[in-house]
């Protein structure tokens, strides 16, 4: 379970240009369900699945994991969490260009120094999931938006996270492939993953997928509950 | 193990990024190995022309006696010998005859010098391997070969002409190639120098450390000679490699300029898709240190490939192309360039000097923004 406490994120403080990301929210995500946050463009969404993901850290407040508190966490602790526990898929799915689609699914495992061989074996495994075994030595930029979105959720999944966090996953893609996304998140949750996805995107928080949604607006929290 | 291999993924990622991006990278090889090449030509010649002159000159005498009127050189009286002979210390003290010939045939100076193995085979001479090329003989086209004559012009006007009994080994052109030894009567016939005269005297002592006080003792009782030691030679040699070494770093300062400023260019600024990679990667897990790793590893690829391949080039440039590039100013004004190749001398020093002033400032200057770009945090990706 994540638990957020009076979680505040401000940038630019103290200079004219200050700006409230997130504005005192407190909040309980479950584990192995899936929750959307909901929001218009600008709500502060982004910011809090940066937070809750140990990308950014709060102005003030207080997030736990598992009862750990890791909002004071040093930078390098930080990312080993952020490792270890969460998979990010990006708006933009943000694979890097000119490399394979295998070389893009195991990049972040690279720093745990897992054997190659073992590691392209569950690289291997993960692309062979989500079709897509004859992509392995594809670069990543011929590949279809639906096929990118898959590798995308591929290279999140290698470090086996227990969380998985996605950033309006369905920005760019079709209604069909949108709902082929949540199935895919859908069969994530079956197997024991707890799902978080920013979206304002009807297919997203109306599917039958997500069990918890969250409304913010203006970096408040406005309600908060069970569908 | 999983440290070796965390290096091993990193490099990997770093050699597909350096090839993602390679006509940036191949452009900026190039242009390093270049100035690295020119660079290291410019010592390995340098240093290989000093250690072959002090090579050299170890055979040569310890001291050498000039006679000197109004300031310039002039030949020696051989009455001189047996004073200097009885001079406390000196071992032997032998006259040489030597001086420079000019050839209007072929336009070229040759140093003519005295051998004393050929003693009694007047009309003999042994020739250096520039001398064979360059003079002309009676059948015009060909080089010199053993057994053909060479007509020489003596002081007076007459033709001398003396048969080539032996050519010099290519080993020793640097001071062999312009070089015609001949017997001591040819050499007076021909310049017109009398019996009574050499061109220098050499000695030989006993203690290298008596040099300068036998050297004072000759020129109290000689006012007019001037002695000169092995080590005064040598100190020139080295001053006038490094003069000419130097002249040629000057010439070279314009790339070395070009090329600071292309590596300032790489140093001071990450490309947007460089920096959009490097937040991706922070986002999916790498630590900063990862980061710079990468980034130490790609600088390292760069300039170690270039500092490698540069220095290589420059070993087969000087050592067996014979320093085509700047032959020309480096060895000398002479019409006679000795084509000779230089043994190889690497100094050590020098390579660790020319490594620690490109290799590392590279690797240094690749680390640097990019420590910059991967201390920001990872959510900048998600609102790129």
């Amino acid at each position: 379970m994540i638990r957020l406490s009076e979680v505040r994120k401000v940038f630019n403080a103290g200079k004219p240009n200050e700006f409230v990301a997130v504005d005192g929210v407190s909040l309980s995500i479950d584990s192995e369900k899936a929750t959307a946050l909901r929001g218009p463009s600008g709500s502060g969404k982004t910011t809090l699945l940066s937070i809750l993901g140990c990308m950014a850290r709060p102005t003030s407040g207080r997030i736990t994991l598992e009862g750990r508190q890791i909002s004071s966490l040093p930078e390098r602790f930080l990312t080993k969490v952020r490792r270890e526990t969460f998979g990010f898929m990006f708006q933009q799915f943000n694979l890097i260009k000119g490399l394979t689609t295998l070389e893009n699914v195991m990049l972040p495992a690279y720093p745990s120094g897992e054997m190659h061989s073992s590691l392209k074996e569950r690289a291997m495994e993960l692309l062979g999931l989500f079709n897509l075994s004859h992509k392995e030595s594809s670069k990543v930029e011929w590949l279809s938006g639906g096929e990118a979105q898959r590798a995308a959720i591929a290279r999140a999944l290698i470090n086996n996270p227990s969380i998985i966090i996605a950033d309006e996953p369905t920005a760019h893609l079709d209604t069909r492939l949108s709902k082929e996304l949540m199935e895919i998140m859908g069969r994530l949750k079956t197997e024991g993953k707890t799902i978080l996805i920013a979206s304002h995107d009807p297919v997203v928080y109306e599917s039958d997928v997500i069990d918890q949604i969250v409304d913010i607006r203006d970096g408040k929290l406005v309600s908060s509950g069970s569908v | 193990m999983g440290a070796i291999e965390k290096q091993r993924h990193i490099l990997d990622f770093t050699l597909s990024s350096l090839w993602r991006r390679k006509g940036k990278n191949i452009s900026l090889v190039i242009v390093y190995t270049f100035v690295i090449f020119l660079l290291a030509s410019v010592m390995f010649f340098a240093h290989s022309m000093k250690e072959e002159a002090s090579l050299v000159l170890e055979g040569s005498p310890e001291l050498i006696v000039q006679r000197l009127v109004a300031g310039r050189q002039d030949f020696i009286p051989t009455s001189y010998i047996d004073s200097i002979k009885h001079i406390k210390g000196v071992q032997s003290v032998s006259p040489r005859l030597w001086g420079y010939y000019y050839d209007a045939l072929s336009g070229a100076n040759y140093t003519v010098m005295v051998n004393e193995a050929l003693k009694n085979r007047a009309g003999e001479i042994i020739v250096g391997n520039g001398v064979t090329r360059r003079r002309a003989t009676e059948k015009r086209n060909s080089v010199v070969k053993v057994n053909d004559t060479i007509p020489f012009k003596t002081y007076g006007g007459s033709i001398v002409p003396l048969k080539v009994k032996g050519i010099l080994s290519s080993d020793s052109e640097l001071v062999t190639s312009d070089l015609i030894q001949v017997s001591e009567e040819d050499f007076r016939k021909i310049f017109g120098i009398s019996k009574d005269y050499a061109t220098d005297l050499v000695l030989k002592v006993r203690n290298a450390k008596e040099l300068p006080t036998i050297a004072g003792k000759i020129t109290r009782a000689y006012p007019d000679t001037r002695p000169i030691m092995r080590d005064e030679i040598l100190r020139t040699y080295d001053a006038v490699f490094d003069w000419r070494g130097g002249v040629i770093v000057v010439v070279l300062t314009g790339s070395l300029f070009a090329f600071i400023i292309l590596a300032w260019d790489k140093a001071t600024g990450l490309s947007a898709e460089e920096k959009k990679e490097i937040g991706i990667l922070k986002a999916i897990g790498w630590e900063t240190s990862d980061i710079l790793l990468m980034k130490f590893w790609e600088g390292a690829v760069v300039s170690l490939s270039a500092f490698l391949t540069g220095i290589l080039l420059a070993y087969l440039h000087i050592f067996l192309m014979a320093s085509i590039l700047f032959e020309p100013v480096l060895k000398g004004w002479s019409v006679l360039y000795p084509q000779f190749k230089l043994t190889p001398f690497i100094n050590a020093y020098q390579l660790v000097t020319l490594f620690f002033l490109t290799v590392i400032p590279y690797t240094v200057a690749t680390i640097v923004p990019s420590w910059r770009s991967a201390t920001i945090d990872p959510d900048s990706v998600m609102r790129a």
